[in-house]
């Protein structure tokens, strides 16, 4: 029930004690305003570690061969591994369950021209599962698909900045670019968040270029992801799982740590996991940290409240006043003052966050802030909180003798 | 005439560390309605917990205690909340204004818990302001008040709920002896309007200007007489 009067009464008694309230306001606010902020940089130091993985899918593993160290089952050391269509094969009847994606690359470097134009790119030979690994985005046309591979296709997929080095003023999609001497048809161009790098960069069939540089089934490099239901920990295994397999494959001495190389996300993944746990308990301490700090600050803005009204509610004591009416009369008011002061600190947090997100994206706090949901959260937790912890002092004041009140002086 | 208080048989003690002190022994005490008493005793004689009881400021350890017709026992705060509210108007030694608020605001403050409407009450405490002649300063704090004016706020906001009964704690304890004497003036004119009044003091020539004298000593009731009634207005 809205009762008018008790509301006048309350912001009476906050107008007309403005020091007292101010005072016991400003515990909330700081406390609010230093939860805002450090859980503003926290977000932005999560945002920082989330940007810096962004390239490809990070539950990948890229596997390529290099020379051996050691002498093993009668083979001399420094004889060179070379990948073949077999390998490609025999991961996928091995661990067809776990690898969600799985490409072959040929790697080569492509002198790339379009009329007058020249530049040199990195130019891959893939399969058309690529795309998900690598995260490309198709800008326009389409990608290496299943019958590019079949049929030996030439055609290429060019990176939006390959386009914009070579085609100048006009379209790249359907018109044929000569790599190393040889006319490719442009069927695509892609985009990579990944940068420059990812963006400069050409792909064709796995198959073309096997046929073209050799006419062999060669492959330079795996690269595929594995079931991303798996964590980490599964993943890590998973990797060793395949180096192992791959050197008995190669007869390769277990202890070898050239012959096989293998490139584990789970690796950083893992050690991302772990920053963000951090992080998130250090949050976590933050935020209960800040929040008992804003507790406490109600509690004693209330037992203060009491104290400093002793006399007061003796006299509306007894004057008639019923305990229910004094028990609501300090919560309300102080309720208010927390409510106030928590908004403002909430606010004020924001601003400053705002006004220091130039300065904090220079030293890698990636778009500090703080969702609302979250810091409004707070607020009302530590209100409600305020409101439980200052219902005792409330209830206590409720119950003093007027005639112990009022000999208060 | 009628009764409107009685006490029988009322004890009261306070523990004091260990011990307890023992602060009223056995009081008998009949006050009509209209009289004026004057309870008298040195410091220690109880004169102040037996008012302090009588306003239900403070409990009986035991004894009967009726005012008007209602006995006065097992209260629950609610209840002694709503029974003072009702029967009973202060008058305290240092006024107990609330400093905050202002002339009127203070007299209408007893209305408030009366649930009275707002501009009923203002209305009400007016009139009352008016009464102890302060309309004019309705509008300022307590502060901005001679010691003399603020015990008449403090009056005015005693009479403002109607109580049957006024209870007055040393009311000129804290005045000059020319503002005590208008005062007392003042209260004599609302006795003689048929309010019945009680007052602790320890001053005689105070005490000799209600119609009955009851003097406490050590817990227990000395004597109880009633008196001449000198009238204020002849000092004023």
């Amino acid at each position: 029930m809205f009762d008018i009067d008790l509301w006048r009464e309350i912001f009476q008694s906050i107008n007309m004690n403005r020091t007292r309230s101010v005072l016991s306001g400003f515990t909330v606010a700081f406390a609010i305003l230093l939860f805002t902020i450090l859980f503003g940089i926290s977000n932005g130091l999560l945002n920082t570690f989330a940007e810096g993985f962004v390239d490809d899918a990070n539950n990948s593993i890229g596997i390529w061969p290099g020379t051996t160290s050691k002498a093993s089952n009668g083979l001399q050391a420094n004889r060179r591994i070379q990948f073949t269509n077999d390998e490609y094969d025999f991961l996928k009847d091995e661990f067809g369950d776990k690898i969600q994606f799985m490409t072959s690359r040929v790697l080569k470097n492509a002198n790339a021209s379009f009329r007058g134009e020249k530049n040199s790119y990195p130019f891959r030979a893939i399969h058309p599962d690529n795309f998900y690994i690598e995260q490309n985005k198709v800008q326009e046309g389409r990608y290496i698909n299943q019958r590019d591979i079949a049929n030996k296709t030439k055609v290429a997929v060019i990176g939006r900045l390959v386009e914009e080095d070579l085609f100048l003023k006009t379209k790249a999609l359907g018109k044929y670019i000569n790599i190393n001497g040889l006319q490719y048809k442009v069927v695509g161009i892609f985009n990579d968040e990944g940068g420059d790098d990812e963006e400069r960069m050409i792909y064709i069939p796995l198959t073309t270029a096997q046929q073209v540089y050799g006419n062999n089934d060669f492959i330079d490099f795996i690269y595929l992801t594995y079931d991303p239901k798996m964590d980490s920990d599964a993943a890590l295994v998973f990797g060793n799982t395949i180096k192992k397999k791959l050197k008995n494959r190669f007869s390769v001495a277990a202890s070898d740590q050239r012959a096989i190389r293998i490139d584990n996300k789970a690796q950083g993944t893992k050690a991302v996991e772990m920053i963000k746990f951090a992080i998130g308990i250090l949050v976590l301490v933050i935020g209960f940290g800040t929040l008992i700090a804003g507790i406490v600050g109600v509690s004693n803005i209330m037992i203060f409240i009491v104290k400093e009204r002793t006399k007061e509610i003796g006299i509306r004591k007894a004057l008639g006043a019923q305990p229910k009416s004094i028990v609501s009369i300090i919560l309300i008011e102080s309720i208010l003052i927390t409510i106030i002061a928590g908004f403002f600190g909430l606010f004020l947090g924001m601003g400053i966050l705002d006004l220091a997100t130039p300065v904090l994206e220079e030293n890698f706090i990636k778009e500090p802030g703080v969702s609302t949901a979250l810091v409004v959260g707070a607020t009302i937790t530590l209100i409600t909180a305020g409101a439980i912890a200052g219902y005792l002092p409330a209830k206590k004041a409720s119950r003093i003798k007027p005639i112990v009140a009022l000999r208060d002086d | 005439m009628l009764t409107m208080l009685k006490i029988n048989q009322l004890h009261k003690s306070y523990p004091i560390g260990d011990s307890s002190l023992h602060v009223l022994k056995g009081i008998d005490l009949s006050v009509e309605s209209g009289e004026m008493v004057a309870i008298m005793g040195s410091s220690g004689s109880g004169k102040s917990t037996l008012l302090n009881i009588i306003g239900m400021l403070d409990e009986a350890d035991s004894g009967d205690y009726i005012l008007d017709d209602v006995p006065i026992r097992d209260l629950t705060e609610k209840k002694a909340a709503i029974y003072r509210n009702k029967f009973l108007g202060f008058i305290f030694q240092s006024f107990n204004l609330i400093t905050y608020k202002n002339a009127v605001e203070n007299v209408a403050l007893p209305l408030y818990y009366q649930g009275l409407k707002r501009k009923e009450r203002i209305e009400k405490a007016l009139f009352h302001l008016g009464k102890v002649g302060l309309v004019d300063w309705a509008k300022h704090l307590p502060n901005e008040l001679s010691g003399g004016q603020k015990q008449r706020v403090a009056i005015a906001r005693a009479l403002a709920s109607n109580p049957k009964l006024l209870l007055a704690d040393e009311p000129t304890g804290a005045l000059d002896t020319k503002t005590s004497y208008e005062i007392m003036e003042f209260i004599q004119e609302l006795n003689d309007e048929g309010k019945t009044i009680l007052m602790v003091t320890h001053e005689e020539d105070i005490a000799n200007m209600c119609k009955r004298i009851v003097r406490l000593k050590d817990g227990v009731i000395m004597e109880d007489t009633f008196v001449n009634q000198v009238r204020a207005s002849q000092y004023v």
